[in-house]
C-alpha cells in the first residue's frame, strides 16, 4: 500500500506541477479568478478595505445621531430617504429603527468581513507562503474559491440594506427572540435572513482560508524551519486558523438554527408563552406557535464562537507587532517561547471564558463563576507579552518608520484595552458597567483598535511584497499621529460615560435624567470621531498613489530577517525564480555582535555565535 | 549531505525526487521541500481533510449540547424511530465496506474488480439517499413535521445536516469516478484521491451512526 | 523630529488621559443608593490598580521610545532571553490577578445568595416598551399568570380568577422600594429580552422571556431615580424609561396603593 500511495503523490505531483508550470496570462485567470496566493490576499485585503469605509461610515451616522439626536440631518436625510423622515419644511431626523440597522451593521461588517479580513485571509494569504518558504498555500484552488465566496457574503449583507424593510438590526449579536420573530423589529424581516446567509458565506470561506492555513503552515514549512524558528506572524496565522475551524461551528448550527426558528416554526430559541405586541403568538389551535425554546442557548452558541473570534481578530496584530518592532528597533525579540506560549494559552483559554459576556443573562451564576476565573485567567499570558515588548525595546535603537509608530500603537492600545478588561471580568463590578459604553470602549481599544493598527503596521511594512513599491513615509506618519490621537479621543472618554450608566444601542441617551449631563462628552467622542474618520482620506490617499507610483523597493528595504525578504518586491510567480531558500535560524537575529551586519536573515549560513534559537 | 534542492512545483521541471535519506526518510518530497519536521512527508490534501473532519465534528458537537439542554425541558415528547432508519444505516454501512472493498481491488490493480465494487457502493449510497427522504415521508405521514416538538425538530435538522454534508460527499464521489476512468492515467492513477474520498465517506457513515444513538438511543 | 515622536509617544497617551480625568472627573459612577457598596469599592481598587500599570507602562514606552533611538554610534544590545525575568512578571501579575479574582468571586458569591426571608417582593416584566410592575398585596402573593391571557388591558398576562390576583397591584413604568428593608425583584419578560437597570442601586438583570429571574438589594436612601433598559429590545428600546421612587418603609404599602388607582 505505501509503494503505491508513494506512486500517487507523484503522479498528484506531477499533475499539479504541470499544471502549475504556466502562470496564467489572461488578465481574468491572473487577477480575477487568480489562485496565487498574493493575488488572492489583495484581493481579499481591498474587498475588507472598502467595506471597513462603508462600516466606518455607518458608524459616523450613528455618533452624530449620539452627539446630537434633534439635528437637522438635511441633506444626508434627503438623500436616504429609508433612514430619514422629514422634508417639505420639516426637519430631516433619523429613524429609531434606520439607527438599530446603523449598530448592528457596523458591528458585523467591521468584526467579520473587515478584522477577521484584512489581518487574516489578506495578509495571512500574503505572507504564509512567503514566510514558510512555499511555492503558494497548500490548496490554490480551494483559496481562490474562498476569496469568491468571501465576496458572495459581501455583496449579501450590504444587499440587506434594501430589501425589504431594511438591514438586520437586532445588534450583531442577533439575540433571539428579537432577531427570530418577524414582527419584533423591522430588520427582523427578510434583513434577518440576508444577514444569516451572509454569515453562511462568511464562515464557509473562512473554514476553507483556514484549512488552507493550518496545512500550509504544518506541511510546507521549507527545510530548517521548525515551528519554533517560524516568526510570531505565521503563529498568530496557525492560532487564528485553528480557532477558527474549531470555533466557527457553533455560529454555524445556531444560525440554522435561528433560520429553522424565523422561518419554520421550530422552537430552538423561542420559548413558549411569547406576546408581541400584547397579542400572544398563538396557532390556529390555540396553542403557543412556539414552545420550550431557550434564548440563552443562542447566547451560548454565539459566544462559544464570539470570544475567540475577537482573538483571532486580535492575534495577528499581535504577531504582526513582535516582527515591525524587531526589524524597526534591530534587536531580537525578548522571550520567544514565552511569547508563543503566552498566545498559545491566549487561543486556548479563549475557548473557556464566553459567558463573560453573560453574567446578568440569568444563567447559573455558579456557572458564571467559573467563566470569571477563565476571564480574569487570560489576562497573565496578555500582560506577559506586553512585558516581553516592552523588553524588547529596552536598550534597542528605534528607527521611526511608519510601520514602527503602528507596531508601538498596537502596545499602547493592548495595555489600554487590556487593562479595562480587569475591570469587567470582575462579574459583580460587570453588573454595572455591561451594556454600557465602557464595554464599547474596551473592545474598541483592545480588538478593533489592535486589529486596525495591526493592518496599517503591515500595510505599511509589507507593502513593498504586495505592489513592489514603498508607501510614502511622510504621509504614513501623518496618518498615524492623526489617527493614534483621534482613536484615543474618541474611545478613552467612553470609559467615563459608560461608568456613569450610558447604556448602548441607545437612539436618544438624553430621554434618560442621569445621562444629560453626558452630552459634552458625547460631543467631544464624535467630534474625535469624525477627524479620525476624515483622516483615513491620507491611508486612501497614500495607498492608492503608492501603489502606483511609490518609489520602487528592493528585495529587503528595511533589512529584515525573514524569508519574505529574500526575493523580489513583488514576488514572481512560484515566489522565488530558483530554489527556495533553506533556513538556520530564528527570524529574530538583530545587532549579533559577531555578525557583520545588524541582522543575519533566516537563510544565510551558520553563524561561529548564535543565539541559539 | 543534501543534494541540489529540487522543487517539486518549480516552474518547468518535473517533479520526482527520490529521497530515501531525506530528513524523514520517507520517500519524495512534499509540495516544497522537506519543512523541519517529519510532518512534511505526510500529504496536505489528507492533512487538510482532517482538519475539515474537526470543523465538521465541532460543529455536530454543538448540535449535541444543544439536545442534551434541551432534552432537559419538561415539553419532551419522544419521537418514534422508523425501522428504515436501520435498513438505511445498514445500507451507509455497506457502502463504506464496498468502497474499502474497491480500494484493495484498485490497489491489486483489479480494474473490473475495482468496477463493481464502486458500483455496490453507488448503490448502497442510493439506497440509503432515497431511504432518508422515504423516512421523512413516513415521519410525516404520522404527524410528525420539522416544527412538531423538539425531538422531531433535532431529529429532521441533525439528519438533514448530515445528508447535505453527503450530499457534497456524491458530488466528490462522482469526481472520483471520472478521475478513476481517465484513460491518460496509469491504471494506479487516482488512488490518492480515491482513498481520501474513502476516509470522508466512512466519517460520514460513522457521524450516520452518532446521530442515531443521540437521537433514538441516548 | 525622530526624538521628539519616541518621547509623544507614551507621553501623549498619558497626558489625554490624565487631562481627560481632570476635567471629567464628575463622570464617575451615579450616585449610590442601595447596599452595593462592595461593587463601587471593587471599581475603585480596580481603577487604582490598573491606573498605576497604565502609568508605568505607558511612562516605559515613552522612555523607551525617547531614550534608544537610531542614531550613529548607537548600538543595540543583544539579550533576549531570561528565564528568572519571565518568571517574576508572570507570577506577580498571576498574584495580583489573583487577588482580584478572589475578591470578585467572594463579591458575587455575595450578590447572587438567596434572598433574605423578609424581602419586600416586587415582580417587574419588560415587555416592548415598557415595565409592568406588580406587588403581591396584603396576602404576600403574586396571582398567576397566563400569557394567553394577555391583552390590550392585560399585558402581563394575570389570571384574573386566581384569588392570589385580586390584591395584586400594578403599575406601569413606576416602581416604589423601601428605604433599608431588602427588596427581591422578580424580573420577567413577556417578548424579547430586556434588561432591568437601575443605574444608582447597582442593579442589573436581563429580563428573559421563558423565565423568571431572582435578584435582591437593599435600598438606603430616599429619593426619586431611574429604571433604563439595558439590552437591545427594538425601536423603543431608547425610551423604555421608568421611574424608580425610595419611600420610608412604612409607607410602602399606602404608597403604592395609592399609585396603583
Amino acid at each position: 500500500m505505501e509503494g503505491e500511495e508513494r506512486m500517487a503523490h507523484t503522479e498528484a505531483h506531477a499533475a499539479e506541477a504541470h499544471a502549475h508550470d504556466h502562470a496564467p496570462t489572461a488578465f481574468i485567470w491572473k487577477y480575477v479568478f487568480s489562485k496565487d496566493h498574493k493575488v488572492i490576499g489583495i484581493q481579499y485585503y481591498v474587498t475588507a478595505m472598502l467595506m471597513a469605509l462603508i462600516a466606518g461610515l455607518l458608524a459616523m451616522l450613528i455618533r452624530v445621531q449620539l452627539a446630537w439626536p434633534e439635528v437637522n440631518w438635511g441633506i444626508i436625510g434627503k438623500l436616504l430617504p429609508m433612514g430619514f423622515q422629514g422634508g417639505d419644511g420639516q426637519p430631516y431626523v433619523m429613524n429609531p429603527e434606520f439607527y438599530a440597522m446603523l449598530f448592528t451593521m457596523h458591528g458585523t461588517i467591521m468584526v467579520f468581513f473587515v478584522l477577521s479580513t484584512a489581518p487574516v485571509s489578506g495578509f495571512g494569504n500574503l505572507l504564509i507562503p512567503l514566510q514558510v518558504g512555499a511555492r503558494d498555500m497548500a490548496f490554490p484552488f480551494l483559496n481562490g474559491l474562498s476569496f469568491w465566496t468571501f465576496f458572495c457574503g459581501c455583496v449579501t449583507i450590504l444587499t440587506s440594506f434594501f430589501v425589504g424593510a431594511g438591514a438586520a438590526a437586532g445588534g450583531w449579536t442577533s439575540y433571539p427572540p428579537l432577531s427570530a420573530l418577524r414582527g419584533a423589529v423591522p430588520g427582523s424581516q427578510i434583513g434577518q435572513t440576508f444577514w444569516i446567509i451572509a454569515m453562511v458565506f462568511f464562515i464557509a470561506s473562512f473554514t476553507m482560508g483556514g484549512l488552507n492555513f493550518v496545512t500550509t503552515i504544518i506541511n510546507l514549512r521549507t527545510k530548517g524551519l521548525s515551528l519554533l524558528r517560524m516568526p510570531l506572524t505565521l503563529w498568530s496565522m496557525f492560532l487564528v486558523a485553528i480557532l477558527g475551524l474549531l470555533a466557527f461551528p457553533a455560529l454555524t448550527g445556531a444560525s440554522l438554527m435561528l433560520l429553522l426558528d424565523r422561518h419554520f416554526g421550530t422552537s430552538f430559541f423561542l420559548p413558549t408563552g411569547l406576546v408581541l405586541n400584547n397579542a400572544p403568538m398563538v396557532g390556529a389551535n390555540g396553542q403557543f406557535v412556539h414552545q420550550g425554546g431557550s434564548p440563552l442557548l443562542w447566547q451560548h452558541l454565539f459566544w462559544f464562537l464570539g470570544h475567540p473570534e475577537v482573538y483571532i481578530l486580535m492575534l495577528p496584530a499581535l504577531g504582526f507587532t513582535s516582527d515591525i518592532l524587531t526589524t524597526f528597533c534591530r534587536k531580537a525579540l525578548f522571550g520567544y517561547k514565552a511569547m508563543v506560549g503566552a498566545m498559545i494559552a491566549i487561543s486556548g483559554l479563549s475557548f473557556i471564558v464566553w459567558g463573560h459576556h453573560m453574567f446578568v443573562s440569568g444563567m447559573n451564576p455558579h456557572l458564571a463563576m467559573a467563566f470569571a476565573v477563565g476571564t480574569i485567567l487570560i489576562a497573565v499570558p496578555s500582560a506577559v507579552k506586553v512585558f516581553n515588548w516592552l523588553a524588547t525595546l529596552w536598550q534597542s535603537r528605534i528607527q521611526y518608520k511608519t510601520p514602527m509608530l503602528w507596531g508601538m500603537g498596537v502596545v499602547s492600545l493592548f495595555i489600554s484595552g487590556g487593562l479595562s478588561g480587569v475591570w469587567l471580568g470582575q462579574s459583580a463590578p460587570d453588573i454595572q458597567l455591561h451594556d454600557t459604553f465602557f464595554v464599547v470602549a474596551h473592545f474598541h481599544l483592545i480588538m478593533a483598535g489592535a486589529a486596525l493598527f495591526g493592518v496599517f503596521g503591515a500595510t505599511a511594512m509589507w507593502f513593498p511584497k504586495m505592489f513592489g513599491r514603498l508607501m510614502n513615509d511622510t504621509l504614513g506618519k501623518w496618518h498615524f499621529w492623526f489617527t493614534f490621537v483621534t482613536y484615543y479621543g474618541t474611545f478613552f472618554p467612553m470609559h467615563y460615560i459608560g461608568l456613569a450608566g450610558h447604556m448602548r444601542r441607545i437612539y436618544d441617551p438624553y430621554q434618560y435624567e442621569f445621562l444629560k449631563n453626558l452630552a459634552p462628552l458625547n460631543h467631544f467622542i464624535t467630534i474625535s470621531a469624525l477627524i479620525l474618520g476624515a483622516s483615513q482620506i491620507i491611508f486612501f490617499v497614500n495607498f492608492f498613489w503608492s501603489a502606483f507610483k511609490g518609489q520602487k523597493a528592493t528585495e529587503n528595504p528595511w533589512n529584515a530577517n525573514g524569508l519574505e525578504w529574500t526575493t523580489s518586491s513583488p514576488p514572481p510567480h512560484g515566489n522565488w525564480p530558483g530554489a527556495i531558500p533553506e533556513v538556520h535560524r530564528w527570524p529574530y537575529e538583530y545587532s549579533n555582535p559577531s555578525a557583520p551586519k545588524d541582522f543575519v536573515m533566516q537563510h544565510e549560513p551558520p553563524l561561529a555565535v548564535e543565539s541559539g534559537h | 549531505m543534501a543534494t541540489e534542492i529540487l522543487d517539486a512545483r518549480a516552474p518547468g521541471r518535473i517533479p520526482v525526487v527520490e529521497r530515501p535519506d531525506g530528513p524523514a526518510g520517507r520517500g519524495p518530497i512534499a509540495h516544497g521541500d522537506d519543512g523541519g519536521g517529519p510532518s512534511a512527508a505526510f500529504d496536505p490534501a489528507q492533512f487538510g481533510l482532517w482538519a475539515f473532519l474537526g470543523t465538521v465534528t465541532m460543529l455536530f458537537i454543538g448540535f449535541t449540547s444543544a439536545y442534551i439542554v434541551r432534552r432537559t425541558g419538561m415539553d419532551w415528547r419522544p419521537l418514534p424511530l422508523p425501522r428504515l432508519l436501520w435498513w438505511n444505516t445498514a445500507a451507509l454501512l455497506l457502502s463504506s465496506v464496498a468502497l474499502e472493498v474497491a480500494r484493495r481491488r484498485r490497489a491489486a490493480l483489479d480494474l473490473s474488480g475495482l468496477r463493481v465494487w464502486l458500483g455496490a457502493t453507488a448503490l448502497m449510497a442510493g439506497l440509503f439517499v432515497a431511504g432518508q427522504f422515504q423516512a421523512w415521508r413516513l415521519l410525516r405521514a404520522l404527524g410528525f413535521f420539522l416544527s412538531s416538538n423538539p425531538h422531531s425538530s433535532f431529529f429532521y435538522m441533525l439528519s438533514g445536516v448530515h445528508l447535505f454534508h453527503l450530499g457534497g460527499g456524491l458530488v466528490w464521489f462522482a469526481l472520483v469516478l471520472y478521475r478513476l476512468r481517465g484513460a491518460r492515467y496509469a491504471p494506479a492513477a487516482g488512488g490518492r484521491t480515491l482513498s481520501l474520498f474513502a476516509t470522508y465517506w466512512h466519517f460520514l457513515g460513522l457521524l450516520w451512526v452518532y446521530v442515531l444513538f443521540l437521537i433514538f438511543v441516548f | 523630529m525622530a526624538k521628539l515622536q519616541g518621547l509623544l509617544f507614551g507621553l501623549a497617551t498619558l497626558v489625554l488621559v490624565v487631562v481627560a480625568t481632570f476635567y471629567f472627573t464628575k463622570t464617575w459612577l451615579p450616585p449610590l443608593k442601595s447596599d452595593r457598596i462592595a461593587i463601587d469599592h471593587a471599581l475603585a481598587i480596580t481603577l487604582a490598580v490598573t491606573g498605576l500599570v497604565f502609568i508605568v507602562t505607558n511612562l516605559m514606552l515613552a522612555w523607551f521610545g525617547y531614550a534608544y533611538q537610531d542614531g550613529p554610534g548607537a548600538k543595540a544590545a543583544y539579550w533576549h532571553d531570561s528565564p528568572r525575568l519571565e518568571m517574576t512578571w508572570t507570577l506577580v501579575t498571576a498574584g495580583i490577578l489573583a487577588i482580584f479574582l478572589f475578591n470578585a468571586l467572594s463579591l458575587w458569591a455575595k450578590v447572587t445568595a438567596p434572598p433574605p426571608a423578609d424581602a419586600v417582593l416586587i415582580e417587574v416584566t419588560g415587555q416592548q416598551f415598557a415595565w409592568n410592575v406588580r406587588y403581591p398585596g396584603k396576602d404576600g402573593v403574586l396571582g398567576k399568570t397566563d400569557h394567553l391571557q394577555a391583552s390590550q388591558d392585560n399585558p402581563i398576562g394575570l389570571v384574573k380568577d386566581d384569588p392570589a390576583s385580586k390584591d395584586d397591584l400594578l403599575l406601569l413604568n413606576q416602581i416604589y422600594l423601601p428605604k433599608d428593608k431588602p427588596v427581591r425583584v422578580q424580573v420577567r419578560s413577556m417578548d424579547v429580552i430586556h434588561s432591568f437597570f437601575l443605574p444608582n442601586f447597582r442593579v442589573k438583570q436581563d429580563a428573559m422571556p421563558g423565565m423568571t429571574i431572582d435578584i435582591w438589594f437593599t435600598p438606603t436612601e430616599l429619593g426619586d431615580f431611574e429604571i433604563a433598559c439595558a439590552e437591545h429590545c427594538g425601536l423603543g428600546h431608547y425610551r423604555m424609561r421608568g421611574a424608580v421612587h425610595v419611600v420610608p418603609a412604612a409607607d410602602l404599602e399606602k404608597t403604592v396603593a395609592e399609585a396603583a388607582q
